[in-house]
């Protein structure tokens, strides 16, 4: 079989000259309804055919020219000199289309819209172009619920070659269908007509879909049966009770009892049931529904009760912070376990040792996984946030949100909620547009801010962006440079003029209104991140909108770093910038001319003595370490001494003293009992990078 | 044994398109070009069901489905038709000629086949 592309092309081209005889036909005979009956064919196949093999655009432009065509052939139009030179020059432009599908030259787009718009201008009323594609109308929830389905089609279903078992076992696709079938309808056997369809039926449905879904399986008859969906049990729902309706009332929610009746039978000393099949009032099988009904809720509430009772307990968040206190006490002993035993000769002692090491490493990692949470949940709240300060400012503005599963540790999560509102206020009060702006300029009325996280290493990436006018670089350099935080004769770089922002007291709101410009928002930003331990920055594209990029660390308590020795010093980097560790002999340092840079593989990367920056005067040894880190995007060497080992860092503050020291974010505890810092490797690199440029200048 | 599926449509690119998705479902499937072919091969074949499109030459789609209907084994046979979005009112004229369901032009094969699955199922 050819293939569906040459198919089509094959069909496309004997239809153009279809169309075209059928048109010349149509000029020398414009009432002949054959020939009006000819064009549109052509036309509406084409159509059909191009969206089936994928030509959109050849079957939206045949749309067009079908839909006047359709007038004709209803008699609302008469077919005139115009309407044939209109379709013909659009036959030759199909025509055009089509080649162009097969590599020749492209047609011209505006001749396209000129066409289109030239067949709409023959529309009595601009008619709303129906999209080409169907989108399916159910939606998904997470959450399964419970749907009472009653399905009584007409008698005369299966002269519409429709077989209702079909239909209920496509239901049970949806989810879990508890089909009872009620034969009441049935008439004696005498008066059946084999050909007609008497039963009807009761299906419970559990589905996470939604009722349009179900609704779908019966579109085909729906003028042919009465069909009712009732929505008994919705599983998200926390606070329902086990219980659930007594028979009674199921029988008159399904309309199988009048309440009049259920009152009258339960003043009866008997059990409802069997009263009620006693005295013929319901029978059997619409008991036995409605007693499944009941069962089936139940045991659906029952699971749903032991189901959250097992996946989750409430505990302080205070009693959390103790245990990771705990484990973090415990890895500092266990280090210093690892280190005692590795210097004695005792098997036994070691291999507890290392036992002692693996169930803490696991402990550790158990404990800081309980901490995490998702960040959906600040995220949602942006929502009314968005939307009231929108509203507030006029602005229309929509947010979308992704990533909203990934996981941080609470109190970075807690930490964040003011940065966040920072960021979203600004990019609302400063970036997105007035909607009469944006439409001006050919963007879409609504803005849109995004927010996401992703996962990248041991980090979590959070993205704030909007579609909003982008960051005004002139305006921020000349409030920087009347501010005094930078020279009007500093040649800056695009970013280094956008990370002005972050400065302290720099502002650039014309007036300062309830949302933004208090001159407080971006520096404060940066502080709580730094806070974080994280770092922030910012990419802005005129026209088209800023991002704020915020880099986080997946948690705070714990992380593994690099131990590594200078003189009699102990220092750990975060092992997660390391990179890669070399060698740096002193005749390596020598070939540099003084300038601090390495050749690794090629390529050159600047690095900064540790010693120099601490002011260690200790010899020197022969061959150094230099770790190379990631930062930024930058590859930077630190040198050292030696580099000792992975070690699990568990964080201890500084003290309020020491706490803003820069190029130190924390110390920890070793084995021994010595005390090492953790250096923060952004800040030493920028204040190397300093260094050096007061030095050239 | 699989069931056999007719497709009408005068459309090349839509009869390939209906045969692929069909045949790559296990269905078998008799092609015809339009009502009269249609006609003419279901008086010698049987099939399990029928999809038909609206608009052909010599008889449509609507013509078709009541001279199917009118034959007595046929009459409970599935019969889906092919409607294009901007004639909703033939949806209702094919189903008082006695179709069972139908397909809105284009669509996707899982479309096609989910619909196939609700009135013959393999």
């Amino acid at each position: 079989m050819s293939s569906l592309i040459d198919t089509f092309r094959d069909e496309a081209l004997e239809l153009i000259l279809e169309l075209e005889s059928a048109l010349l036909e149509l000029e020398e005979s414009p009432h002949d309804a054959t020939q009006i009956d000819r064009v549109f064919r052509a036309l509406h196949t084409l159509k059909g055919s191009g969206g089936l093999a994928g030509f959109d655009d050849v079957a939206g432009f045949c749309h067009e020219a079908e839909t006047v065509f359709e007038l004709v052939r209803s008699g609302e139009r008469q077919v005139d000199q115009e309407l044939v030179s209109l379709t013909l020059s659009a036959q030759d432009h199909l025509k055009g289309m089509l080649l162009a599908e097969f590599g020749a030259d492209a047609v011209d787009d505006e001749q396209t819209a000129e066409l289109v718009a030239a067949f709409q201008a023959l529309l009595p009323f601009r008619q709303e172009i129906s999209s080409h594609s169907i989108e399916s109308m159910t939606g998904h929830s997470s959450d399964q619920v419970t749907y009472r389905i009653r399905f009584r089609p007409e008698p005369n279903l299966f002269r519409q070659g429709v077989q209702p078992q079909f239909l209920l076992n496509e239901l049970t696709h949806l989810g879990e269908a508890i089909v009872v079938a009620q034969l009441d309808g049935i008439p004696p056997l005498d008066e059946l007509d084999p050909e007609e369809c008497r039963v009807y039926w009761d299906v419970l449905l559990t589905t996470d879909q939604d009722e349009n879904a179900i609704r779908d399986v019966f579109i085909f008859v729906e003028e042919n049966c009465e069909l009712v969906i009732q929505q008994i049990d919705d599983g998200s729902r926390l606070d329902q009770v086990e219980d659930y309706k007594r028979l009674g009332e199921i029988l008159v929610e399904r309309g199988d009892l009048t309440p009049k009746d259920l009152e009258k039978y339960l003043k009866e000393k008997k059990r409802l049931g069997e009263a009620l099949i006693e005295e013929g009032a319901v029978n059997g099988s619409k008991i036995h529904s409605a007693l499944l009904e009941q069962e089936r809720v139940q045991t659906l509430r029952r699971e749903r009760k032991a189901h959250d009772a097992m996946e989750s307990i409430r505990v302080k968040s205070d009693r959390l912070d103790k245990l990771v206190n705990l484990v973090g006490e415990m890895v500092t002993v266990q280090a210093r376990l690892s280190q005692f035993s590795s210097g004695r000769v005792d098997a036994e002692l070691l291999s507890i040792a290392e036992e002692v090491e693996r169930l803490t490493w696991d402990l550790r990692d158990q404990v800081l996984s309980i901490r995490m949470l998702p960040i959906g949940g600040t995220f949602s709240r942006f929502k009314r946030l968005v939307r009231d300060l929108g509203a507030e400012l006029d602005k229309e503005v929509m947010l979308i949100t992704d990533g909203g599963e990934t996981e941080l540790d609470k109190t970075v999560i807690d930490q964040l909620n003011d940065p966040l509102v920072h960021l979203v206020r600004n990019s609302i009060g400063h970036g997105i547009e007035p909607a009469g702006v944006r439409k001006a300029i050919g963007k879409p009325g609504k803005g849109r801010i995004t927010l996401s996280a992703q996962h990248s290493g041991a980090y979590v990436l959070l993205t704030v962006a909007d579609d909003g006018a982008g960051l005004d670089l002139g305006r921020i350099r000349a409030k920087a440079i009347e501010k005094g935080l930078i020279n009007a004769q500093d040649d800056l770089s695009e970013r280094e003029i956008s990370s002005l922002i972050f400065v302290p007291g720099f502002s650039t709101a014309e007036e300062v209104s309830n949302v933004s410009g208090r001159g407080v928002g971006m520096d404060v930003v940066r502080l709580a991140i730094d806070a974080l331990r994280g770092s922030i920055e910012v990419h802005s594209e005129a026209g088209q909108g800023t991002t704020f990029i915020i880099k986080l660390p997946l948690t705070l308590a714990i992380i593994d770093g690099l131990l590594i020795d200078i003189a009699t010093e102990h220092y750990i980097l975060p092992l997660s910038a390391v990179e890669e560790c070399i060698e740096l002999s002193r005749a390596d340092a020598e070939l540099a001319h003084g300038r601090n840079l390495v050749k690794v593989r090629g390529e050159i990367v600047p690095y900064v003595r540790l010693r120099d920056e601490f002011n260690i005067n200790h010899d020197c040894p022969e061959i150094e370490q230099v770790v190379i880190a990631n930062i930024e995007g930058l590859r930077i060497g630190f040198v050292v001494d030696h580099v000792v080992g992975e070690h699990q860092t568990v964080i201890k503050n500084l003290g309020r003293m020491y706490q803003d020291i820069a190029g130190v974010s924390g110390a920890t505890i070793l084995g021994d009992g010595r005390v090492a810092l953790i250096l923060d490797l952004p800040q030493l690199a920028e204040r190397a990078e300093k260094h050096e440029k007061s030095a050239l200048h | 044994m699989s069931k056999r599926v007719m497709t009408v449509d005068d459309s090349s690119t839509v009869r390939q398109v209906l045969h692929m998705t069909l045949e790559g479902a296990g269905y078998e499937v008799l092609q015809a070009v339009d009502g009269v072919d249609a006609l003419k091969k279901l008086s010698t074949e049987i099939v399990d069901m029928l999809v038909t499109d609206l608009n052909m030459p010599n008889m449509d789609g609507i013509a078709l489905i009541k001279q199917v209907r009118r034959n007595p084994g046929n009459r409970f046979m599935p019969i889906i038709m092919l409607t294009t979005e901007s004639q909703p009112e033939k949806k209702l004229e094919g189903k008082s000629a006695g179709a069972s369901g139908w397909i809105v032009k284009p669509f996707k094969p899982e479309q096609l086949l989910a619909v196939v699955r609700m009135v013959c199922p393999v």
